[in-house]
């Protein structure tokens, strides 16, 4: 009696040995199956970046040095302009969420087949020319623009409204470019939420705005931290739209890597600003992590 | 006209067909050479050097030349550090070719081949020939204003900063500090011929900083390009303006409301540059000689209103004596406009725009 337990024991514990050698062998096999994609994100990403990194500490002469960091330190433009790069990123996400989270919401209610046709007015834009949108809005905004004009012909306001050539315009440009961004991956999130649970909600007594907060909501978050993640880092690099509709008033990083680059000739002062950029993200997204947990959001554990 | 870099695609063309080129060879006695690589502008700047310079001087001299958009220091400086120079001549502004030169990216240009006899003295250096000479003016809405000349019209930059004698919205450099802070000092009622004395100190540049943020509020635009002024002019977006006398010209023609004037404007020139190390350096010195001879830049004003760096133009052009007053570079307007100083731009453009970028992201 007691000898089978230690059998059994002894067995259980070679067949977990195997069991884990077997685990591995087989991790192995899918880790080399993505060595062409880690060889193409080592060419493509860590080399570059790397070669980036090191040029951010040669100095204007050719020799190593920090002047390039110093100078950020030493005048105030470039501290202001990681500020503006951020209010403007972080206010873009949050218009595209105020926005696209009842457009999302709208389309997943919907059947399959008019959800698809409202959804071209979401990816008709998005596959226009960037460029193209921007200067329409700036037909549209400006002084003596469309909207202009009606307002002041319907008798709305007298005198032109400045919505562009500021952060106004700005904001409504790049909120208008990057919703695309926020709307596919949360209406893809929204889809997967089963009806039945707001009808299992509403049968044991949640009101409809109930059962949205308390089931419906918390089920969507994924898709739509997902979403904002990827609207907010994409804004950070944002040159076309901020250049042409902020009039010369919304300096982003990428402008003053851009003046830099073509009045200085100088690629260790871009270079820096490049890394610090890149750092400043890389903290913030790992601040933002650990306080909302991303690793579910980002990695679709639910 | 200045630079576009982000127009990135490259207009490849052969300006002449491999026959007519080698039967002119032939004739002229030259050995047919490689093809030198000419880089300029795009739109209506590098299309008026084509009509003016490079297709009549090509045909004539003999020498083949591929056309390439996209000009600019800081690509060319990138193709002498990283050793692959492919541009033999490039178009550049002054300012931006002192840059490049004091960075080590330019050829010195051999003046024993490329002859400046007749060129205005200032206007070629030790690594640039002229092109073209241009003006940094004050523009205004005619409408609003009154025509350049007509009693109450503006006349100065402190006209320019005076929002209380002409209320309204004014458009001023962005992202670049070339010819940003000159007119602030006159504002400020310093003299044209001490800006520059006064401008390099500290102190000075931020006596010009601060005129310029008192301005501020007012400036509703901030430009980029040369294609926005002239569009922020036609749009009637703003009032005034800085900006190029040939993009306010041509927003002209299209039926802007728009005047300027030389008076108090900063005199600028663009020139041609050779990237150290080019692969045909020696042809493109001789191609360079050719486009500066008179009778090429004599028919430059017809396409664009910049003036010809080489006086002898003047005498052998056929344009009408209007258009000719019209130019920057014409012996009458001269006078009333500072010469851009590239000393100054050499020691002291970092340091400027450094201090420039401050003000406008404040």
């Amino acid at each position: 009696m007691s000898s089978t337990t230690i059998n059994k024991a002894g067995n259980e514990l070679m067949n977990a040995k195997e069991l884990r050698a077997d685990g591995v062998r087989e991790q192995r096999l899918l880790l080399s199956l993505a060595t062409p994609a880690l060889l193409a994100v080592i060419a493509i990403i860590v080399i570059p970046v790397g070669w980036l990194f090191y040029l951010s500490f040669v100095g204007n002469d050719g020799h190593l040095s920090l002047e390039n960091y110093q100078k950020m330190i030493e005048y105030k433009s470039y501290a202001r302009t990681f500020v503006t790069t951020f209010q403007v990123s972080l206010l873009t996400t949050l218009l595209c969420i105020l926005i696209g989270y009842p457009l999302a919401y709208f389309l997943a209610i919907m059947p399959a087949r008019l959800a698809g046709f409202f959804m071209l007015a979401v990816l008709l834009p998005f596959w226009t020319s960037l460029l193209v949108r921007t200067y329409a809005w700036l037909v549209l905004l400006q002084k003596n623009g469309i909207l202009n004009d009606f307002g002041m012909a319907a008798g709305l306001w007298d005198e032109p409204i400045k919505l562009v050539h500021n952060l106004t315009g700005t904001l409504i440009g790049m909120a208008h470019i990057m919703l695309p961004f926020l709307v596919l991956p949360l209406y893809s999130s929204m889809r997967k939420i089963e009806r039945d649970m707001m009808h299992a909600a509403a049968n044991l007594g949640a009101s409809p705005i109930q059962a949205f907060w308390k089931v419906y909501f918390p089920l969507s978050i994924s898709g739509m931290v997902a979403g904002s993640l990827i609207v907010f880092v994409l804004c950070l690099g944002f040159y076309v739209t901020p250049a042409v509709l902020g009039g010369g008033r919304v300096v982003m990083v990428a402008t003053q890597i851009t003046a830099i680059l073509e009045n200085q000739f100088n690629w260790g002062a871009a270079s820096a600003l490049g890394v610090v950029l890149l750092v400043a993200t890389l903290v913030i997204l790992f601040a933002v992590s650990k306080l909302f947990k991303l690793d579910n959001a980002l990695f679709g554990k639910h | 006209m200045h630079n576009s870099p982000k127009q990135a695609h490259r207009v490849r063309k052969m300006l002449l067909a491999t026959g007519l080129t080698l039967s002119t060879a032939l004739a002229t006695g030259f050995a047919a050479a490689d093809p030198i690589t000419v880089v300029s502008w795009g739109g209506s700047y590098g299309a008026a050097q084509d009509a003016a310079l490079f297709t009549d001087a090509s045909k004539n001299s003999g020498i083949e030349i591929i056309r390439e958009s996209g000009a600019s220091m800081s690509k060319t400086c990138l193709q002498v550090e990283s050793g692959s120079v492919t541009w033999d001549l490039v178009v550049t502004g002054s300012g931006g070719a002192a840059s490049a030169a004091a960075k080590g990216c330019l050829e010195k240009i051999d003046y024993s081949v490329v002859d400046v006899s007749t060129f205005y003295p200032n206007l070629y250096t030790d690594y640039c020939v002229g092109s073209d000479v241009f003006a940094t003016v004050m523009s205004w809405n005619t409408d609003k204003y009154g025509e350049p000349g007509s009693p109450g019209a503006p006349k100065s930059w402190a006209d320019f900063w005076d929002v209380k004698k002409f209320p309204g919205t004014r458009a001023y450099r962005a992202n670049n500090v070339d010819g940003a802070l000159e007119p602030a000092l006159m504002a400020d009622g310093v003299a044209p011929e001490d800006v520059y004395k006064v401008l390099s100190t500290k102190e000075g540049m931020m006596r010009a900083i601060n005129k310029i943020r008192e301005l501020k509020p007012h400036i509703a635009v901030f430009w980029g390009s040369g294609a926005q002024q002239a569009q922020l002019m036609k749009d009637a977006e703003v009032d005034m303006s800085t900006g190029w006398n040939g993009r306010f010209d041509n927003a002209k023609k299209d039926g802007a409301k728009v005047g300027y004037t030389f008076n108090q404007a900063l005199l600028d020139y663009d020139c041609f540059a050779m990237p150290k190390g080019a692969p045909n350096k020696d042809v493109a010195m001789k191609f360079l000689n050719e486009i500066s001879k008179a009778e090429y830049q004599a028919n430059l004003p017809f396409h664009i209103t910049y003036g010809p760096t080489n006086q002898k133009a003047y005498e052998v052009t056929t344009a009408s004596k209007e258009l000719i007053e019209a130019l920057p570079s014409h012996p009458k307007n001269v006078p009333m406009m500072l010469p851009v100083s590239l000393d100054f731009y050499a020691q002291h453009r970092t340091e400027a725009l450094e201090l420039y970028m401050e003000l406008l992201s404040e």
